[in-house]
C-alpha cells in the first residue's frame, strides 16, 4: 500500500494557541437576562472578606466566535472512531451510535434532578431497572449495581464486596487472616490498585507458556489458607479464553476464596457465554467498552458491578427495585459496603447502554460478538507471516504480537506504532500486557469492515518491510502529523501543568 | 445489524478465508458446557422509531423534569450555552480515546491543559488534575491523599458536608486504617461548630470542610486553614456548587491545601445524577501525590509546543498496587463541557452568574422569611442555598406545592437529618425567574395556612 | 556493553557501593540506568534516616517505569545528592560519579564482603539478559 507523506503546513488551524493567549480584555461570549429582583448591596449579602478580590484575573475573555473556532480547530488534531479503526486492545473502540446520543439528551432525562422525589422520577428509575435486568441476563449474575462510574471504580466495588462477604462468613477480623488477592501477571494495573484499596495484599500468579493461568501455581498459592480471592480477566489480556475457568473457580472456592472477573473483555462473550455460568462470583462491566458508550477523550465511563445472589446484600446502596408497577430507591441493605458515588452513578451512560442493547436486540448482541471475534481472528491470520505471534491458541476478540523480529533490526514496538500513524490508523495498544516483550495488542471490534481490515493488514506488512529496508523511516515516525514525538522525559523532569501569565 | 459493517455474506467469506466453517467455530476454545445453548432474553431488536418512542414514554413519566425547581444539594440547574453541546458532539472529541498517542490527540490534550489551568485559577491552587468521577469520589481521594502526605490516620469531617459525600468517604476509607472523626455543625450559624478545636490533634491528617456547605452556609475557610496548619494537618475544602467560585474568595487564597469540587454547574445537565466531573487541585509540592491524570507541556525535536500525559509513574498502569489511585477512565468529555462553558462565559460571565444567584437567593430568603410561620434558621452568610423552617412537616408541604402549584419547592432535609422534619433546603440560580420565586412564596404561604390554620406567629 | 568499574562492590538489585573507611556511597549501575531509560525523578531519604541491608531507601523513575532501590548495606544516611532534584539525568550520564545517590555511615562494615565483585556482577547481568 502506498502512502503519501506530506509535510506539516503552517496553516492557521495548526497553530491554534491556548485560549489564554487568545483572550482580550472586553471580549464577551455570553448574555444573561437582566437581574429581575431588587438588588441588595452585595456587602449585606456576603461580607467582603468572603468574596474574591482578584476579579477572576487570568480567566479568559473571548467572543463566541473565538470559542467555536478555538475548539473546532483543536478538534481537527484528534484521531477518533468516526474517522476510522482504533485497534486498541482491551479498549473495545466500537461505533458510538448517534441514536444513543439522542436518547441521552431527551429533556425528560437530561433535566431531571437526582434528588427528585421517587414519584417524579419513575421513568428514570425504570431505565436503571431495565438495564440492571439486561446486564444480569447477559452476565448470568443476578445482583447488579450501576453506581460505579468506571471500570476501576467497579473493580474497587467488587473487591470490597468480597471482603465484606468474607468478614460475615468467617466472622469479623477473619479478613485479617484472609488478606491475599491473587492476580495474574498479565492483569491490567487497575486490578492490583483496586485490591490495595480494599486492604488486600497482592500475590501474582504465573501464566503458562500457552498464555493461560498456571493451574499448578494457582493450587500452590491457594494452599496457604490466606487467599480471599482471585481477580482474573476472561478472555485474558492476551485475548485467550481461559478454558480451565471452571476448574480455576473450583480451586479458589475450595480454598475459601471468591472469584472476581474483570469484564473488560466481555466483547468476546456477550450472547455466547456467561461469567455466572463459569463459577465467577462478581464481575464489573465497562459500558464504555462492550456497550459502546463513547470514550470522550478519557471518560465518562460506567462500571456496573454484577454478582451472585449470595453477594447481593453487599452491593452499594441505594438499590433500584420494583414493587408491583412502581420503581423504588431502596436503602434497606444493612450489609451493603456503602455508597461508592453520590446519587445513582453515571446515569447518562446507562441511557446509552440500554439504547445499545435495544438497538441490537438478543440476536444482534450475539452477532456483534461473532463479528468482533471474527475480525480479530482475521487480523491474526493476516499478520502471522510478518510478526511474531507468541501464542498458538486461537485468539478471541483481540490478538497479541511481539516486535521480536523487527527488534533484531533495531525497530521496536513504539516505532511500529508511530509509523502506523502515517498510514492513517491509530496505533494498537503497546507494551501491555507486561508479560509479553514489546507487546502489540490489537482489538479491531465488530465496527470495522473487511476493506479496512485489509488496509490495516497491508499497512502493518508494509511497516514490517520498511523495518528491514529503511528502518530510519520507522524510527523517526510519525512524519505526517502536525507535531512529532514529544520529549516526555523533559516534560516529566520539569512538569509544566498549567498556563501562567508572563509576569 | 446496521452497526456491523460486514454483511453476513462477507463474514462467511472471511470465515472461509481463515479456514473456519461457521461462526460457532470461532468459539471452540470455550468448553461446550459453557456455551449458551439459548438466545439471550433482553429485548427484541428495535428500530430507531420504536426505540425513541419507548424512551420518550419513560421520559414523560419524569414529572420532576417538567416544572420549575428549587432543589440544589449537590446538583444545580444552571444556564448551559448552546455552543457547549455542539462542541462536545463533535466526533473528534466524543469518539476519541484517552490521549495515549499524543501526536494524534493534541486536541484532547490541549483542552485538558486549559481545563487544569482554569481549575487552578478558580480554586486558587497551583496544580489540578484532568478530572475525577465527581465531587464525592474526589473528596474520598483527597482524604486518602492527605493520609499519604502527612502519614497520619485521623480525618475530621463536619456534619455540614454533603451527607452522600461523607458516605462515599466512609466507603473508601473503611479498609485504609483511617479514622473519620465527625464534628457537628453549629445549630445557630449552620457552620462547623467550635468543638472542632477539641478534635484537632497531632494525629489529624486533615480537616474536611465544605463551603458553601450543605446548608448553603459559607464557612470561614481562612480561619480553618490557620487552625489546620497549627496542628500540622491539611485543610481539604469541598465545593459542590462550583459557580460559587465566581464570587467567593478562592480556597487557595484562604490557605487550603487540597480543593475538590463538583464541576457539574459548569455547563453540565442534571441528567439524574451523572455523568458529572470532579475537580481536584492542590499545591505544587504535592504534585507527585495527586491522583488521576495530569497533562503537561512538552516539545518535539523541532521545538513545536504540544501537550502530553505526564507524571504517569503515580498511576495504576505503572505503579500498580502502590499507585496514588486506581483511577483510569475519568470524565474527559464532561471536563471538555466545563472548559467550553468557562471559556464562553469567561471572566465576566462567571461573575455575573454568581452575582445573579446570590441576589435572587437573597430575595427569595427575604420573602420566605416574611411568610407567617416560616423562618430561615441559620445565620451564616449564604451563596445560593438556604434552609427554611416550615410550620408543618416539610415533605408533605413540598408534595402539595408540587401537585397544586407545579413547582418543586426544595429538598426536605428529613431525608438526611431525621431530627429536622420541618426543614427544607432551597436553592436559587440565575434560571429561577422572579415570577417563579414569587409563585413559590405564594404557594408556601397558601398551603401552610391551609395545613395549620391555627398556628402562632 | 555496560560499564562495570573494577573498584566498586555491587548488589543483585543493580546498586553499586563505594567504600572509604566506614562510609559508603551508593548509586545505581550503568546497566540499571540503561534499562530504566531517561531518569526523570529520584526519590531519596533524608539525612539521619537509618536502613537495614535490603531495605528500600527510595525509588528512581523514568517516563514509563519506576524502580525501588534497596540498600545493599546497613547504616545511617549522612548525605544525599541534592543535585538530583534538579538534574535527575545525571543518573543516566554519570551513574558512578555525579549520579551518586546517598552516603551512608556503615553500621556493619562486614556486610560489604558479601556483596558482588565487578566480575561477579558482570556475570550476573549477562545471565539476566539471556
Amino acid at each position: 500500500m502506498e502512502s503519501e507523506i506530506t509535510k506539516v503546513t503552517s496553516h492557521i488551524s495548526h497553530n491554534e494557541t491556548l485560549i489564554f493567549e487568545r483572550s482580550r480584555t472586553g471580549r464577551i461570549g455570553y448574555r444573561l437576562p437582566p437581574l429581575d429582583v431588587e438588588e441588595s448591596p452585595i456587602d449585606s449579602i456576603i461580607p467582603s472578606r468572603f468574596r474574591r478580590d482578584d476579579d477572576l484575573e487570568g480567566v479568559p475573555e473571548v467572543s463566541e466566535v473565538d470559542v467555536i473556532r478555538h475548539f473546532v480547530r483543536m478538534s481537527t488534531w484528534n484521531y477518533s472512531i468516526d474517522l476510522g479503526m482504533y485497534p486498541l486492545g482491551s479498549c473495545t473502540m466500537k461505533y458510538n451510535s448517534r441514536l444513543n446520543e439522542r436518547v441521552a439528551r431527551i429533556a425528560g432525562f437530561a433535566n431531571l434532578h437526582p434528588l427528585a422525589d421517587e414519584s417524579d422520577a419513575q421513568g428514570a428509575l425504570q431505565v436503571i431497572y431495565e438495564l440492571q435486568q439486561d446486564l444480569a441476563e447477559i452476565t448470568g449474575l443476578p445482583g447488579v449495581s450501576l453506581q460505579p462510574a468506571a471500570g476501576a471504580h467497579g473493580e474497587m466495588t467488587g473487591v470490597m464486596i468480597i471482603r465484606a462477604y468474607i468478614d460475615v462468613r468467617d466472622g469479623a477480623g477473619a479478613s485479617a487472616k484472609r488478606r491475599t488477592m491473587l492476580i495474574p501477571d498479565s492483569a491490567h494495573g487497575t486490578n492490583p490498585a483496586s485490591a490495595h484499596l480494599s486492604g488486600f495484599s497482592v500475590k501474582t500468579i504465573r501464566s503458562t507458556k500457552e498464555g493461560l493461568t498456571d493451574l499448578e501455581h494457582l493450587r500452590e498459592l491457594c494452599s496457604h489458607g490466606e487467599v480471599a480471592g482471585l481477580m482474573l480477566t476472561n478472555p485474558n489480556t492476551l485475548g485467550l479464553f481461559e478454558k480451565n475457568i471452571k476448574e480455576i473457580c473450583e480451586i479458589v472456592h475450595e480454598a475459601g476464596g471468591l472469584v472476581y472477573m474483570d469484564g473488560a473483555n466481555m466483547n468476546a462473550l456477550v450472547g455466547v457465554a456467561r461469567p455466572g455460568d463459569m463459577g465467577v462470583d462478581v464481575i464489573h462491566l465497562n459500558l464504555h467498552k462492550t456497550f459502546s458508550t463513547p470514550h470522550g477523550g478519557g471518560g465518562p465511563g460506567c462500571g456496573p458491578c454484577c454478582c451472585t445472589k449470595e453477594l447481593e446484600p453487599f452491593l452499594p446502596v441505594p438499590r433500584i427495585t420494583r414493587v408491583g408497577q412502581e420503581f423504588k430507591v431502596d436503602y434497606g441493605y444493612p450489609r451493603s459496603i456503602g455508597r461508592v458515588k453520590a446519587f445513582f452513578g453515571n446515569y447518562g451512560m446507562m441511557l446509552r447502554a440500554l439504547s445499545y442493547i435495544q438497538t441490537h436486540g438478543n440476536d444482534g448482541l450475539r452477532e456483534a460478538t461473532e463479528a468482533a471475534v471474527l475480525n480479530a481472528r482475521y487480523i491474526a491470520h493476516g499478520l502471522a507471516t510478518d510478526y511474531d505471534k507468541p501464542f498458538d491458541a486461537a485468539p478471541m476478540h483481540e490478538v497479541v504480537f511481539t516486535d521480536k523480529r523487527q527488534s533484531r533490526k533495531g525497530v521496536h514496538t513504539l516505532d511500529i506504532a508511530k509509523r502506523l500513524i502515517d498510514y492513517g490508523f491509530h496505533p494498537m495498544t503497546i507494551y501491555f500486557p507486561l508479560i509479553v516483550q514489546g507487546a502489540m495488542l490489537i482489538e479491531p471490534t465488530e465496527s470495522v469492515g473487511h476493506q479496512e481490515l485489509d488496509q490495516f493488514i497491508a499497512a502493518m506488512r508494509s511497516i514490517a518491510r520498511e523495518a528491514v529496508v529503511d528502518p530510519e523511516l520507522v524510527l523517526n515516525a510519525p512524519h505526517s502529523t502536525r507535531i512529532g514525538r514529544l520529549d516526555e522525559a523533559a516534560a516529566a523532569r520539569k512538569p509544566v501543568l498549567r498556563w501562567k501569565p508572563l509576569s | 445489524m446496521r452497526y456491523i459493517p460486514n454483511s453476513p455474506e462477507e463474514r462467511a467469506e472471511m470465515l472461509h478465508q481463515i479456514g473456519l466453517d461457521s461462526a460457532a467455530d470461532l468459539f471452540s476454545s470455550i468448553p461446550a458446557d459453557l456455551r449458551l445453548a439459548r438466545d439471550l432474553v433482553t429485548s427484541p431488536a428495535l428500530s430507531e422509531i420504536e426505540l425513541l418512542s419507548g424512551f420518550e414514554r419513560m421520559a414523560a413519566l419524569n414529572t420532576g423534569a417538567q416544572r420549575p425547581s428549587f432543589i440544589g444539594a449537590g446538583a444545580y440547574g444552571h444556564y448551559i450555552p448552546t455552543v457547549v453541546d455542539h462542541i462536545i458532539s463533535r466526533s473528534e472529541f466524543f469518539t476519541a480515546y484517552t490521549p495515549y498517542q499524543p501526536e494524534i490527540s493534541q486536541g484532547t490534550l490541549q483542552v485538558i491543559f486549559e481545563f487544569q489551568t482554569l481549575v487552578c485559577q478558580l480554586t486558587g491552587m497551583e496544580v489540578a488534575n484532568a478530572s475525577m468521577y465527581d465531587g464525592s469520589t474526589a473528596l474520598a481521594e483527597a482524604v486518602l491523599m492527605a493520609e499519604r502526605v502527612t502519614k497520619r490516620s485521623k480525618v475530621i469531617t463536619c456534619g455540614a458536608v454533603h451527607p452522600e459525600y461523607l458516605d462515599v468517604v466512609n466507603t473508601y476509607v473503611q479498609h485504609a486504617g483511617i479514622e473519620v472523626h465527625h464534628v457537628e455543625f453549629d445549630s445557630t450559624t449552620g457552620q462547623i461548630s467550635a468543638s472542632l478545636a477539641e478534635a484537632l490533634d497531632d494525629k489529624t491528617a486533615a480537616i474536611v470542610v465544605q463551603s458553601p456547605n450543605f446548608f448553603g452556609c459559607i464557612e470561614d475557610v481562612a480561619a480553618l486553614a490557620q487552625k489546620a496548619q497549627a496542628a500540622g494537618a491539611l485543610l481539604i475544602v469541598a465545593i459542590t456548587e462550583a459557580i460559587s467560585m465566581g464570587l467567593l474568595r478562592s480556597p487557595g487564597a484562604c490557605g487550603a491545601d487540597i480543593v475538590i469540587a463538583e464541576g457539574q454547574s459548569f455547563g453540565v445537565p442534571l441528567s439524574f445524577g451523572g455523568p458529572y466531573v470532579g475537580l481536584f487541585a492542590t499545591r505544587e509540592k504535592y504534585a507527585r501525590q495527586i491522583p488521576g491524570r495530569l497533562v503537561g507541556e512538552a516539545f518535539d525535536k523541532q521545538g513545536r509546543r504540544g501537550f502530553v500525559l505526564t507524571l504517569a509513574t503515580r498511576e495504576q498502569h505503572i505503579r500498580r498496587e502502590r499507585a496514588t489511585s486506581n483511577i483510569c477512565t475519568n470524565e474527559g468529555l464532561i471536563a471538555l463541557a466545563a472548559t467550553v462553558y468557562l471559556e464562553t462565559m469567561g471572566r465576566r460571565g462567571l461573575q455575573e452568574v454568581a452575582l445573579q444567584c446570590a441576589q435572587k437567593t437573597a430575595y427569595a430568603a427575604w420573602r420566605i422569611a416574611g411568610i407567617p410561620g416560616f423562618s430561615v434558621p441559620f445565620t451564616a452568610p449564604r451563596f445560593n442555598e438556604f434552609v427554611v423552617r416550615a410550620p408543618t412537616e416539610a415533605r408533605s408541604l413540598l408534595t402539595s406545592i408540587a401537585l397544586e402549584r407545579g413547582i418543586t419547592g426544595g429538598l426536605a432535609l428529613g431525608r438526611y437529618y431525621s431530627d429536622r422534619p420541618n426543614d427544607f433546603l432551597v436553592c436559587v440560580t440565575e434560571l429561577n425567574t422572579r415570577q417563579e420565586i414569587d409563585a413559590l412564596v405564594d404557594g408556601l404561604a397558601f398551603i401552610a395556612s391551609k395545613k395549620a390554620p391555627k398556628m402562632q406567629r | 556493553m555496560a560499564n562495570v568499574p573494577e573498584d566498586l562492590h555491587y548488589s543483585k538489585d543493580h546498586e553499586w557501593v563505594s567504600v572509604e573507611g566506614d562510609v559508603a556511597d551508593i548509586g545505581i549501575t550503568d546497566y540499571a540506568q540503561n534499562s530504566l531509560g531517561d531518569v526523570v525523578y529520584v526519590e531519596l531519604p533524608k539525612a539521619g534516616e537509618e536502613f537495614a541491608a535490603n531495605e528500600s531507601f527510595g525509588s528512581v523513575e523514568s517516563v514509563k517505569a519506576v524502580s525501588e532501590m534497596f540498600s545493599p548495606v546497613s547504616g545511617t544516611v549522612v548525605a544525599v545528592n541534592e543535585a538530583l532534584a534538579d538534574e535527575p539525568e545525571k543518573v543516566n550520564g554519570d551513574p558512578y560519579g555525579e549520579g551518586w545517590m546517598i552516603r551512608v555511615r556503615l553500621s556493619n562494615p562486614g556486610e560489604v564482603d558479601s556483596l558482588l565483585t565487578a566480575a561477579e556482577y558482570e556475570d550476573f547481568t549477562k545471565a539476566e539478559t539471556e
